[in-house]
């Protein structure tokens, strides 16, 4: 079928072309960057300027951008030309895209000297909200916070007949905000290490490992409370709540990555991959990264216990080798760098260690599932091709059956698309063990059509 | 055995996988319309750029192999049932296919009423992928587009246009929308939906002919009321008939579609018909000969597999039920509900103060039987309305229990209790909800027998 992409362009295209509002929004989010791009190539012209040039621009220009894309539509499912644009369809603008924030998180990680221009112009703001100077982790933090609060908005405005959505992404925007933001800026501004109360073991590979928790107890009470926190999240309040809401409560409600796959990330949902072979290497992958971050954390309590004198250079290597190739390459470069091309939640679905625990205790003991509505699917697709995690949900609503799988965040994407209202995001006790039976499939059997039971 | 499927729709693809599950019979796939298996009730999102075609094909391409069905793309010209014969014509070649036992799942072909200028070109329906590629076409630089016939496709058709913001006029003989099966509140919500999308709706009026601009392409319409109206494109969607052309003057008994009994088997031995293009020679009460609807193309399909392998299985359609989307508003039927309903029939109905939900219970006035459900913008649950309607639950007990239904999603506003509150106006009588939603609720409902 040849439905071609014509609209690439700004100026003109056939039919789906931008609206003015939009293209005066596109400006101001053009100028913006334009003025993160002055200072990234070093020119400082004005610290507090270039900064409030860019913040300003960005802002007014993206809050503009929801309101023309949105306002005056009645409420309802967006995704007209999704696969015509180029920016959600791997076209050159995703490419560009892909390319530029993949260039940065280099720069982040290995070289932010090649950075120091746009480090510095953000010296006002961390000052003013953590009493010193920036660095490349406040710049990152920043433009974190910032793209999921204002792609939030956007979000909230897409779904806006969605009450599911609205709370969900709030959940996010605010956890982002306060936990990951402005309190470890506070914890700075008191002289106490940062702390994210929204990662932990084993997402956080640093936690729980001998010196972490000894740079904890060297600060008396609140480090204790860290320390607490830090054990109670992973061992007692996740099995806990993952059983009764499934994963989605830390996913797609808590986590700072799935709350900018979720904001951010939103764009590019469909491009994940659906197919069998993809599951097969997700399923390899991401229990081989817990694997590997589990051994990680042994392998540094063991060297500590005998003090260094068994796999001392080994599991220094080790270390160094994870943080570079799972913590930074993975999560960050390819994470996030890749959205335009593969797809908002690749990190969560191939290498995050923490969706590995939660999924196995969401497979396996949890009262979530997503229910089917009986037959009425008709198998149209929508339901896969939003998924962000890849799953092929439809061949489990076209037979009617509860889908658990370890991936689903519980984002309800699914559920909002399906122009037949057939699927519903539910917790249920009665049947944890049953979930996964063909239970609720109507079908015809030799006697007469009933429920398979 | 070797089994030919003519027609890889639901249907046909349904009786294949089925066939699979139960035999080892060689089993092949004839299509002239697509190399595989795809969602025709998905067109339109390719259309509207919410999916690729790719998207829409429900399974991967070594599925086909996996599973041993061939997949054949060729068009039957003919049949010879005496010597269990296809004649193809693939590519330009005539080629034969023999087969031991014959499922024809030919599906539908788009209604056209004899108007001057139907076969002009810029004319055409929306069934099949070369419909989309010919609507694909002429939607360059389209500065109007028309369409004839206000049923489920037509306003598919009108959503599609306006995705891509190409003004459309679309007439409807009838005095509100989909009138003939929607009862009137709920035709005037999507009348009101309509027109809230700035599609132009004209009520009550026909096409009469369509304009040629000369050199064989339509240029516009001209109304029952003599008005002529531009467009370069016409959507003809005044519903489907059954896809059998070809099989006219065959030994084939046909009458609107190809005449089965309810084990599926036409009048000659080893050939059956399934989905659009079959016509039930004893429909059940209160259903249709033919019923051109993905569910029940769905279901004759896993019909057709059993008695194909030996378990013979009458084809049973149980409660009726179908849902569409007429642009933003999602639409739910479970049971009998009529737009003309009969005098026993007695129905609660309530509508959202914005006017885009509503939901309607109908129950039979003398024994208080629950008789059908229609739902606008709110979901219910299937199985649940099933084993109501199956049971002929009493619709004091149904209401009682009503939470038990909603499928909205969490944190969505419920409006059971709205609709008890309007039957105890009616009756004076002060019934509450007692079951709220709930999964473990449901699933104990569901399991008492």
């Amino acid at each position: 079928m040849n439905i071609s992409d014509s609209s690439l362009s700004i100026a003109h295209s056939e039919n789906n072309s931008l609206n003015t509002l939009q293209k005066i929004a596109l400006a101001f989010v053009g100028l913006g960057t334009l003025g993160l791009l002055i200072t990234w190539a070093g020119v400082n012209i004005s610290s507090l300027g270039m900064f409030l040039v860019s913040f300003i621009g960005i802002t007014v220009g993206s809050l503009l951008f929801t309101y023309a894309s949105y306002s005056g539509k009645i409420p309802g499912i967006k995704n007209n030309g999704v696969f015509f644009k180029g920016i959600s369809a791997q076209g050159v603008v995703a490419w560009i895209l892909a390319i530029v924030v993949t260039g940065f998180y280099v720069c982040l990680y290995w070289f932010p000297h090649l950075i120091e221009g746009l480090i510095r112009i953000h010296d006002p703001l961390s000052v003013a909200l953590r009493g010193k100077v920036a660095d490349q982790w406040f710049v990152y933090g920043t433009f974190y916070t910032v793209a999921v609060i204002l792609m939030g908005i956007k979000f909230i405005y897409k779904y806006r007949h969605n009450t599911y959505q609205i709370l969900r992404t709030i959940s996010v925007m605010s956890f982002q905000l306060i936990f990951a933001y402005l309190i470890p800026a506070f914890l700075a501004l008191m002289n106490k290490p940062d702390e994210y109360f929204s990662y932990f073991w084993p997402l956080d590979s640093y936690a729980l490992r001998p010196d972490w928790i000894e740079s904890k107890t060297a600060l008396g009470t609140f480090g204790y409370v860290v320390i607490a926190i830090g054990l109670l999240m992973p061992f007692v309040v996740t099995p806990i709540m993952t059983y009764l809401y499934g994963k989605r409560w830390y996913c797609s409600w808590v986590c700072g990555c799935g709350g900018l796959a979720e904001t951010a990330g939103d764009p590019f949902r469909q491009l994940s991959d659906k197919s069998i072979t993809a599951w097969k290497i997700e399923r390899w992958m991401i229990h081989i990264i817990l694997v590997l971050v589990v051994l990680l954390t042994a392998l540094l309590w063991f060297n500590h216990i005998f003090e260094n004198q068994i796999l001392g250079s080994f599991t220094l290597g080790y270390k160094k080798a994870y943080a570079f190739g799972i913590a930074s390459m993975f999560s960050g470069v390819i994470g996030v760098g890749f959205y335009p091309i593969m797809g908002s939640r690749v990190w969560c679905r191939f290498g995050c260690p923490m969706a590995a625990i939660l999924g196995l205790q969401q497979k396996f003991f949890s009262r979530f599932r997503i229910t089917a509505n009986g037959s009425q699917c008709i198998s149209c697709g929508n339901c896969s091709t939003y998924c962000e995690m890849g799953i092929d949900v439809r061949s489990y609503a076209e037979k009617g059956q509860d889908i658990v799988r370890a991936s689903c965040v519980g984002c309800g994407i699914c559920a909002a698309v399906c122009p037949r209202g057939v699927l519903k995001l539910e917790n249920g006790s009665s049947d944890v063990m049953e979930r996964t039976e063909e239970l609720r499939a109507i079908h015809i059997s030799e006697d007469e059509i009933k429920l398979m039971s | 055995m070797r089994i030919a499927i003519i027609g890889n729709g639901i249907s046909g693809i349904t009786a294949a996988r089925w066939i699979r599950k139960l035999s080892d019979h060689d089993i092949t796939v004839i299509s002239s319309e697509s190399d595989y298996f795809y969602s025709r009730t998905a067109l339109m999102y390719i259309y509207m750029g919410h999916m690729r075609q790719k998207e829409t094909q429900p399974y991967e391409i070594h599925f086909w192999k996996k599973n041993r069905i061939n997949l054949l793309k060729a068009h039957v010209s003919r049949i010879d049932f005496n010597t269990k014969k296809l004649i193809l014509s693939q590519s330009g070649s005539v080629k034969e296919f023999n087969y031991d036992k014959l499922i024809i799942a030919t599906g539908s072909a788009t209604n056209k009423f004899g108007w001057p200028g139907q076969d002009l070109k810029g004319v055409g329906g929306l069934y099949s992928l070369q419909d989309l590629q010919t609507m694909e076409n002429y939607s360059k630089n389209l500065k109007r587009a028309v369409i004839v016939g206000g049923g489920l496709i037509g306003i598919e058709m009108a959503e599609m246009f306006h995705s891509r913001n190409i003004p459309v006029t679309f007439l409807v003989r009838e005095k509100s929308y989909w009138n003939n099966v929607l009862p009137a509140e709920e035709s005037k919500i999507i009348n009101r939906c309509i027109k809230d999308n700035h599609i132009d709706l004209r009520l009550e009026t026909e096409l009469k002919e369509i304009v040629d601009d000369g050199h064989g392409t339509a240029n516009g319409v001209i109304t029952n009321k003599g008005e002529k109206i531009e467009c370069g494109f016409v959507g003809l969607t005044a519903g489907v008939h059954p896809n059998i052309k070809f099989l006219k003057n065959t030994a084939l008994e046909i009458g609107r579609g190809i005449k089965v009994n309810e084990y599926l088997e036409t009048n000659i031995k080893d050939v059956y018909a399934i989905g659009d293009c079959a016509e039930q020679i004893n429909p059940l009460v209160g259903r249709r000969g033919v019923e051109a609807i993905w569910y029940t193309g769905k279901m004759m399909g896993e019909t057709v597999a059993y008695n194909i392998c030996n378990k013979r299985v009458k084809y049973n359609p149980g409660i009726w039920f179908n849902s569409a989307k007429f642009f933003d508003i999602e639409y739910q039927v479970y049971g009998n509900v009529q737009a003309h309903p009969p005098e026993n029939h007695t129905s609660i109905y309530w509508e959202h103060p914005k006017g885009d939900k509503s939901i309607r219970i109908i129950f039979d006035q003398k024994n208080e039987e629950i008789l059908g459900f229609n739902l606008m913008g709110v979901r219910y649950r299937h199985e649940v309305c099933e084993k109501w309607l199956k049971e002929k639950t009493n619709i004091e007990i149904v209401l009682q229990d009503l939470g038990l239904a909603n499928f909205d999603p969490e944190f969505y506003k419920k409006y059971e209790s709205e609709i008890i509150k309007i039957y105890n106006q009616k009756t004076g009588k002060n019934l509450t909800l007692k079951k709220k939603s709930g999964l473990n609720r449901v699933v104990a409902f569901l399991k008492y027998k």
